[in-house]
């Protein structure tokens, strides 16, 4: 059972970006230069974002279970906002690298369009996203164990790779959409991204009214559990 | 980025007119602008535009793929690595055996003393290093080539049979496969041999690279099992920072070393050095290899011979500017402490040098560089509770780094160590990610959120 629910998860989350990136991606070395270092703010932002959570959480009660809850929502959002702004910088980024290809090449274009280093970049972001949130969950699956034993929902890693599936998309959707927004100066299409982000990341968040709360919270403490246990052993 | 790529554009339309003056360095190294003329200096063009704007665009058509070239190799020697730390459970045990270069043991009672012990025993090993660096290069110096080749011989026969058999003798005990010694013998014997003639003599470029990254990997492996936690990460600090000198500095003795082999119009130890395009040519088989046998008078004479195609007459200096050009331009030889590294952990030797045409320029990479990178990224999968996330990050971290190198390579033109930028990113992404990024990423994980 677990190699096959770590191969259809796996499958789940990065079969689609596999795809992508093999159909698309891997041919030209532009582009999977382009994907690594997208891939490579994505990880700066975040760095950037676990270091601000890290000291707000050093800085607080630790016992306050609300607090550090609350400290966590306000993470994410943090990291929310600072991968848009590590996005805005790598289009940026991109920007100057065409113009500079561009002049030296022999036509008047350079080798890649700045719509196919939008989409290659979000993908770049999305690979490194769903690898981050998924890959540990990944690896305990094949674990000895059994999901939701103690009655728990069975459903922890076919949501998580869902989840993950999700966003990879999303964020190369966001990615495309973002270089869009800037190349035409169209500063409600870049809010609207941002929006959207934050939104997905609240939305995940949802299901905290009270007994959603305890329920999902067990759920996944239960979840953490196994995990922890799973991996230790 | 942006800003590089039009230095790069100034420095290539202005190297344009000197490419063909170009003493190249032997694959090893550096390469050097001009054999004894001020580096740095750019004369006004003289060629046509024309030529120097094809130069431009070749070097920047090619440099995005030289760089997969090389991302490719480091991917796998990484992979190789990490699927074996997460398998064989030998190479993270420790137990107890240290290397006779790092005597001090970490088992302290105190944190200080442990400290103080892993920055001894760091000393200890880069001081090796450095005199083994320069013995090679008083061996150099004095063309006692011999000498050094029969030492490359005996490292990679040591790595090719012995590492290998260990490796596989853990391999079998992890998947609780029985195998006779008949058998076994038979395995190592072909696997050594072929990898012998491969890497010394002649053999399929694929197969070449292939044990080129097998080797790399094995010694990255002895590397984590036997180098204890601190001295390691601090032996992966120092080491950068000693490539970063003795590449750069006037005085370095890589730097010697590769202007020695540059007077003399040798290439530098065709040997640790792994190489992306190899394109033989059958009439040159004897000579390169008379090359590498050879001692002093003879070699110039072989490169001469041995570039039969492309040579130019006697009279520019021995330089062989055309394949030199094509070898070495721009994206051509790499960096670092290849040389030093060698001895310590005897590392199988390249071929001899390739003999490129305009299609086929390659890149080179040392073998060095290629351990301690899997090094890094084998201690961060071995040891790091983050687990794959750390893993992850300091794998993108250390490919980020070599493009960048690899830039840098393309705008100076020069040897440039392959350490110092990846293996900072690397340790920065690993302390960072298992010690900020983790918890976060726990934290997130346990309240499914996504962001």
């Amino acid at each position: 059972m677990t190699v096959a629910v770590f191969f259809g998860c796996a499958f789940i989350a990065f079969g689609p970006a596999f795809s992508l990136f093999v159909f698309t991606i891997a041919r030209d070395p532009l582009r999977v230069i382009i994907l690594i270092a997208g891939a490579f703010f994505w990880l700066l932002s975040l760095l950037l974002s676990s270091l601000v959570w890290f000291i707000s959480i050093k800085a607080s009660n630790s016992q306050d279970l609300r607090l550090q809850r609350d400290l966590l929502i306000f993470g994410v959002f943090f990291s929310v906002l600072l991968q848009e702004v590590f996005r805005f910088a790598y289009y940026r980024l991109l920007r100057k690298a065409t113009e500079g290809l561009a002049a030296i090449s022999d036509e008047d274009t350079s080798a890649i369009s700045v719509r196919q280093m939008a989409y290659v970049a979000g993908l770049g972001f999305g690979i490194m996203s769903g690898a981050f949130s998924m890959i540990n969950v990944l690896s305990d699956s094949l674990g000895p164990g059994t999901v939701g034993i103690f009655g728990d929902s069975q459903y922890y890693f076919i949501t998580a790779a869902l989840m993950t599936l999700a966003l990879t998309l999303l964020h190369t959707f966001w990615g495309v959409l973002f270089f869009e927004g800037c190349e035409k100066s169209r500063w409600w299409v870049i809010a609207a991204v941002v929006s959207l982000h934050l939104l997905v990341a609240g939305l995940v968040m949802f299901p905290l009214d009270a007994a959603g709360e305890l329920h999902i919270t067990r759920a996944s403490h239960y979840c953490f559990t196994f995990i922890h246990t799973a991996r230790v052993i | 980025m942006a800003d590089h790529v039009e230095n790069a554009v100034n420095n290539v339309s202005s190297d344009g007119t000197e490419a063909h003056r170009h003493t190249e360095t032997s694959p090893g190294r550096t390469e050097v602008e001009l054999n004894g003329q001020p580096p740095t200096a750019r004369p006004p063009q003289v060629l046509t535009d024309t030529e120097e704007d094809e130069d431009e665009e070749l070097t920047l058509k090619y440099g995005a793929k030289h760089v997969i070239m090389l991302f490719i190799p480091v991917t796998l020697c990484m992979v190789v690595v990490v699927a074996t730390i997460k398998s064989v459970s030998f190479y993270t045990q420790k137990d107890g055996q240290q290397l006779i270069y790092t005597p001090f043991r970490e088992d302290t009672e105190t944190v200080g003393q442990r400290a103080l012990n892993s920055m001894l025993n760091a000393f200890i090993m880069i001081g090796v290093i450095l005199v083994m660096t320069m013995v090679l290069v008083v061996l150099y110096k004095y063309r006692c080539y011999k000498v050094i080749q029969a030492w490359l011989f005996f490292s990679n026969l040591l790595l090719l049979f012995f590492f290998s058999l260990i490796y596989l003798g853990e391999v079998f005990k992890t998947y609780n496969v029985a195998m006779d010694y008949l058998t076994l013998a038979l395995i190592i014997w072909n696997f050594g041999v072929v990898g012998m003639i491969c890497i010394h003599w002649k053999g399929p470029l694929r197969l070449q690279q292939a044990y080129l990254i097998m080797i790399s990997a094995l010694m990255a492996l002895v590397f984590i099992k036997y180098l204890p936690e601190w001295t390691a990460w601090l032996i992966l600090a120092a080491i950068s920072v000693y490539d970063l000198l003795a590449v750069l500095c006037p005085k370095g003795p890589l730097r010697i070393l590769v202007e020695t082999a540059q007077e003399r119009n040798e290439t530098i130890f065709p040997a640790l050095i792994y190489s992306s395009t190899m394109v033989w040519l059958f009439n040159m088989a004897d000579s390169a290899e008379t090359r590498n046998n050879s001692s002093h008078p003879v070699p110039e004479q072989e490169n001469q011979v041995a570039v039969a195609p492309t040579a130019q007459p006697e009279d520019d200096g021995g330089f062989t500017p055309a394949w030199v050009d094509q070898q070495q331009h721009q994206l051509g030889p790499m960096q670092s402490t290849e040389d030093s590294r060698r001895q310590i952990q005897e590392l199988p030797s390249a071929r001899p040098p390739p003999e490129e045409d305009d299609e086929e320029r390659g890149v080179k990479l040392g073998l060095g560089d290629f351990i301690f990178y899997s090094m890094l990224v084998g201690k961060a999968s071995a040891t790091a509770s983050g687990d794959w996330n750390t893993t992850l990050a300091c794998f993108v971290a250390i490919l980020i780094g070599l493009c960048l190198t690899l830039l840098l390579l393309a705008i100076f033109k020069k040897a440039l160590p392959a350490l110092p930028i990846s293996i900072t990113f690397g340790l920065v992404f690993y302390f960072a990610t298992d010690n900020l990024v983790r918890p976060f990423m726990d934290q997130l994980a346990v309240h499914q959120f996504y962001i």
